[in-house]
């Protein structure tokens, strides 16, 4: 039987029942987008396997469950956040703690960091720079097919807000925890805006935690805005456990010049859904795409990629892999779309996948069109398991048959791992997914990065 | 109980898909010994390469094989290793993300567990790894990269020398280190192996060859032909099939094959 319309039923009533709390307090201008957004949310439904896009992966799981709560946080959990302390070693970063999508102080103004970057609650943006905040909110949301983009544009009311004005440039990366803690369960739906402009530099490190065992669902969009010249990374690290599920809708649009790149780190999570686009709308501008995830027993993880060649002579990489063990099921679904006038594109990409058990399933979809005729496109995909020639070759050493397929694993992993630009990060996140392929970090459930 | 061989092979049968490979084959080295074992394509010379390390490609279906005394068919590859057996790969394999430094740490320290002995300091290790180096005459440039990636086929064939001194094998089987080799990495090859042996160390040269045996001396040469050692006697027996060649050996060997055949009828 069809879940969906009392699923939809019951976000209705959310909606309608939300002017109580959340309209009141959130940004004017999320709420001029409500009415509208709920209207296509309604029109389009959640989506399911008939959308290509969903094709291999399955919401009913997380959608299909009677959330107790929508909107804010109460008080008790912000005094949770608080708490929090990131105790990654050597990370020399600006660090910022967001609950179940709000920051604990959103009511207070934004934060300049040294180099000139403002940050802070998009309540507080749409206060200190509205005009910034209107010319680029719901405006890289490309996505016409995908009823929860939409969901989230209606019911949103908070969000992480970077502006990075013209030649600035912070030399740190800026750390965002987002932390998910309730004593009860929530469908969370976090809205977040990035403008980078010409000239500016930011790197961006965002680390999904959830530090308490409930039922959690996120739906979260990140508009991210690469002016001309610019450089942007954003690197995401999600750690959250079984019960938790996690889709991320992220729009990066880039002018001429630009360089940007993303790279999603799954380690853990019982769903989730990572869609990533990329647009390319001046020359000369360039992007990358990673994801590297580790799934097992139940969990599903899938990325959707589309990149969108609308200017001539620009580069696109999208690399993801995937080690999947137990019943675990991935999807990753690739796309480059090349516009009439994008000549001289260089688009590239692969998908490689390792599945260490009979009964765990990976569905990989290339998909590339093409109308421009002076291009370079290539793509591939592969699903196989460990090699045992070089399994072999380990073990001819001396070394066991466990710690050799260990070696291969985080030698695979490391191809993905090995793109991300700061390294004191890199050398983290290596040992974030060694400890996770030996199985150290499962039993450490509430959070990877806390974990003693 | 001591024994005087290093390794004994005795009546070892093999097959490959049900298809018998190696029919029947005895060997025994002593340590201290160089045997180098000859033969034309498809004789089954790298099967027992791959029985002698454990490789499951080939099922042993007769025979038994002894390392020190104790049965080698029973032992996991890695546990071969660790006693102290070395193959030379024929083809080395590439290992994108695998640093040539964190192979050989893991194998050496895995080594030393078997062994009963502290894993090395990371000092020791590097101390241990350019002496190694040196011996050898292996690039730095080369050790720090993933284990045998874009080397090239002579590279690759030092690399597998550099790893036999790391680890300082009792018994070191060679699979055609020789091929693919130019003169000047033959000779560095084959002085990092006499370099690196011991007088206890046994070494089992395979190849078409004779000329790694120039410099690599063998103290026995045995001819394999048809899964079978068929003729064994001093080095002289590598220069009289380099000269000419090896089907004098086949003739011989099928005529003998055809009357024993034939006289059982």
């Amino acid at each position: 039987m069809d879940y969906r319309p009392e699923v939809i039923e019951r976000l209705s009533a959310a909606f309608t029942e939300g002017p109580g709390t959340f309209l009141k307090d959130s940004p004017g201008l999320f709420n001029r987008y409500r009415e509208s957004a709920f209207k296509d949310f309604l029109r389009l439904g959640i989506p399911d396997r008939t959308n290509e896009a969903y094709r291999y992966t399955n919401l009913e799981k997380f959608l299909n469950y009677k959330y107790q709560e929508y909107f804010f946080p109460q008080p008790a959990d912000f005094r949770e956040a608080e708490k929090f302390h990131c105790e990654v070693e050597d990370l020399d970063v600006w660090n910022m703690v967001l609950l179940n999508g709000f920051f604990p102080h959103g009511d207070e103004g934004l934060v300049m960091l040294p180099g000139g970057i403002w940050l802070g609650s998009m309540r507080a943006a749409v206060k200190q720079f509205p005009s910034l905040v209107e010319k680029h909110y719901n405006r890289y949301v490309t996505d016409g097919t995908d009823g929860l983009v939409p969901l989230n544009t209606a019911l949103a009311s908070d969000g992480l807000f970077i502006y990075a004005p013209k030649n600035t440039a912070y030399t740190k990366p800026i750390q965002i925890v987002n932390l998910l803690h309730s004593d009860r369960d929530i469908f969370v739906q976090d809205r977040n805006l990035v403008v980078v402009e010409e000239g500016a530099q930011l790197s961006l490190l965002s680390c999904d935690h959830a530090i308490s065992p409930q039922r959690f669902l996120t739906n979260t969009i990140t508009e991210i805005y690469v002016g001309p010249n610019a450089h942007f990374d954003i690197i995401r690290v999600q750690n959250q456990h079984n019960n938790s599920g996690k889709i991320t809708h992220t729009f990066i649009h880039q002018e001429r010049d630009s360089f940007a790149s993303s790279s999603n780190i799954s380690l853990h999570g019982g769903l989730i859904r990572n869609a990533t686009w990329h647009y390319l709308g001046g020359e000369n501008a360039e992007t990358h795409s990673y994801g590297l995830f580790l799934a097992d027993k139940e969990q599903h993880i899938a990325n959707f990629v589309k990149v969108d060649h609308a200017a001539p002579n620009c580069n696109s990489t999208q690399l993801f892999k995937g080690v999947l063990d137990d019943n675990a099921s991935g999807a990753f679904n690739g796309r480059i779309m090349v516009h009439k006038d994008a000549q001289k594109t260089n688009a590239y990409q692969s998908n490689n996948n390792i599945l260490l058990s009979e009964t765990a399933r990976m569905d990989s979809k290339p998909q590339l069109e093409i109308y421009a005729d002076d291009v370079k496109c290539s793509h591939g995909a592969t699903v196989g398991q460990l090699d045992e020639n070089a399994l072999f070759y380990l073990r001819s050493r001396g070394i066991d048959v466990r710690e050799a397929r260990l070696m291969l694993m985080f030698a695979f992993a490391h191809e993905v791992v090995k793109n991300i630009t700061i390294e004191a990060l890199r050398d983290r996140i290596d040992e974030l997914v060694n400890k996770r392929l030996r199985g150290e970090l499962s039993r450490c459930a509430s959070c990877a990065i806390q974990c003693n | 109980m001591e024994t005087e061989f290093l390794i004994q092979i005795k009546d070892l049968k093999a097959s490959i898909d049900d298809k018998e490979i190696i029919k029947g084959l005895s060997l025994e080295v002593k340590p201290g010994e160089i045997h180098a074992i000859m033969g034309p394509n498809g004789s089954g010379k790298s099967t027992l390469a791959n029985v002698l390390t454990g490789r499951d490609i080939a099922t042993v279906t007769h025979g038994t094989v002894t390392f020190e005394g104790r049965n080698l068919l029973d032992m996991s590859p890695e546990e071969r290793a660790r006693e102290g057996i070395f193959l030379s790969f024929q083809y080395p394999i590439e290992i994108p993300g695998v640093s040539m430094v964190n192979f050989m740490k893991t194998a050496i320290n895995e080594q030393r567990k078997h062994r009963g002995l502290e894993p090395l300091s990371a000092s020791d290790f590097l101390r241990h790894m350019r002496e190694k180096k040196e011996l050898v005459e292996i690039d730095s440039a080369l050790t720090n990269r993933s284990v045998n990636e874009g080397f090239s086929g002579g590279e690759k064939k030092k690399n597998e020398i550099f790893q036999m001194a790391m680890l300082e094998p009792r018994l070191s089987i060679l699979d055609e280190t020789d091929s693919g080799l130019d003169i000047d990495a033959l000779r560095i090859v084959a002085n990092g192996v006499n370099k690196i042996r011991r007088p206890d160390t046994s070494v089992i040269v395979i190849t078409h060859y004779q000329r790694l045996l120039d410099y690599i001396t063998p103290d026995y040469v045995h001819v394999m032909y048809d899964g079978r050692i068929v003729r064994s006697a001093g080095p002289e027996l590598a220069l009289e099939l380099e000269e000419r060649g090896y089907d004098w050996i086949r003739k011989e060997t099928d005529v003998a094959e055809e009357s024993w055949t034939t006289g059982r009828k």
